[in-house]
């Protein structure tokens, strides 16, 4: 029977991981919602201002501000990857990874340097053990960030893009396409690319190239402000998304590691059964064995 | 309807207001600014203040910013609002309260509470107060 009670041992600590992931699956749908929920409300926001940009960059302003001019040689990138702070999400930071990786290679193959700005402590601790230039990090984010928890490292970029240190700024973030997918996407965030708002341009105001602005105070002041809110607010997007994604991930991940379980038990209950039988038979036919040759 | 135009006012957390409106009032940084349909593009940035909307019909609403930028196209308004609130949730008892703080903050230099930051909270509760006010205004007049 020593074999019979080891397997009932197994099947009770796969009992108890069975409990742990499905009471974190449940957990992770109800912060889903949540994390939604702060999604959809910075929505709106974040469009308005993508629109609002769209629209100078379509203008043909007195004053080009530093961020809307292409520069001719990319020589740094920065990118702004944002990851989330814990694991048991399923393959979320590490397929947003390899799509940095792959990006980074392309503008290393032309000779640009790299540097990073890490969000959530799995995007430091995967760039300390890469290898990749850190400049800035901010970890423990939690489930329900403010844009005053980003400004530091943003700022730590944009004064990177200010001095000329870098030429190129660029956000990594997963996108919720629906609870069952997370696909990592690229965005540019400077210099302002012409077809940022494109899909959401509407139509009637499309009049390129001919008309500028009045500006209340004045167009530097007022650009200034503006562009770095309009980064801010894409960060803070990228960052809530993301926060929408872990959740969703993680409660796919629990769902099959709950599964899995219970597949697992269901084998080995097969097994415990069949070594219990064969003690059993076993024992009979000693018995009458025994009682045979009395 | 050549005389309405949308007006969009979006805060960071939510979407506040969205629709057709005949004229919309906001305290620019320069002064406060009517925009009435066709107007000629604009952006300026916005001071702590409140913000009225009018409908066709002469009805209107009042909203409250804490700064941020107005985009003033043709037939389009966007504000994007750093804190946006109906004026009619605000509440005069904690916008005197936070004034009062301010001031303190204001005045005790010595504290650790720097002073830009503290400039910026008395310009926010002093704005806040002036929309309960104008509230307040029209509903004696009405």
């Amino acid at each position: 029977m020593a074999a019979a009670k080891e397997i009932r041992t197994q099947i009770g600590s796969i009992k108890n991981t069975q409990k742990i992931t499905s009471a974190m699956e449940m957990v992770a749908a109800s912060k889903m919602r949540k994390a939604q929920d702060l999604m959809k409300a910075s929505q709106p926001y974040a469009k308005q201002i993508r629109n609002v940009v769209a629209h100078i960059a379509d203008a043909n302003p007195e004053y080009k501000h530093d961020y809307m001019v292409e520069r001719t040689e990319v020589k740094r990138v920065g990118y702004i990857v944002v990851s989330t702070d814990r694991g048991l999400c399923g393959g979320l930071n590490h397929n947003l990874f390899k799509a940095v990786l792959k990006d980074a290679a392309a503008w290393r193959d032309q000779g640009a340097e790299l540097e990073f700005c890490a969000l959530g402590s799995k995007a430091s601790s995967f760039f300390n053990k890469y290898g990749g230039k850190l400049v800035a990090a901010k970890s423990g984010l939690g489930e329900a960030p403010t844009v005053e928890d980003l400004i530091g490292s943003v700022k730590v970029m944009l004064e990177a893009y200010d001095e000329g240190r870098l030429d190129r700024l660029i956000v990594v973030h997963n996108e919720f396409v629906n609870t069952m997918t997370q696909q990592p996407v690229l965005r540019q965030l400077l210099p302002l690319s012409p077809d940022m708002g494109a899909d959401e341009q509407d139509d009637e105001n499309a009049r390129p190239g001919s008309w500028d602005y009045l500006y209340e105070p004045d167009a530097k002041a007022l650009l200034d402000n503006l562009l770095v809110r309009f980064v801010e607010s894409q960060v803070y997007q990228a960052v809530v998304e993301n926060g929408a994604c872990e959740q969703a991930a993680r409660m796919i991940a629990m769902k099959s590691a709950t599964d899995n379980a219970g597949d697992l038990i269901d084998d080995l209950e097969m097994v415990y059964n069949k070594a219990r039988q064969a003690a059993i038979t076993q024992e009979i036919s000693e018995i009458v064995g025994g009682a045979a040759a009395v | 309807m050549a005389n309405s135009f949308t007006c969009n006012i979006v805060s960071a957390e939510a979407s506040i207001f969205s629709g057709s409106v005949e004229q919309v009032i906001a305290s620019g940084l320069m002064g406060d600014l009517g925009v009435l349909p066709g107007h000629a593009p604009l952006l300026t940035e916005l001071q702590p203040g409140p913000i009225r909307v009018i409908y066709d019909g002469g009805k209107e609403d009042n909203f409250f910013v804490s700064g941020g930028f107005m985009e003033v196209q043709p037939n389009v308004v966007t504000i994007l609002a750093d804190s946006a609130a109906r004026a009619a949730d605000l509440d005069e008892a904690a916008a005197q309260e936070a004034r009062q703080q301010a001031l303190r903050a204001f005045n005790d230099k010595s504290s650790e509470l720097d002073y830009t930051r503290a400039a910026a909270e008395l310009a926010e509760a002093v704005a806040q107060l002036r929309t309960i006010q104008q509230l307040r205004k029209k509903a004696g007049k009405g």
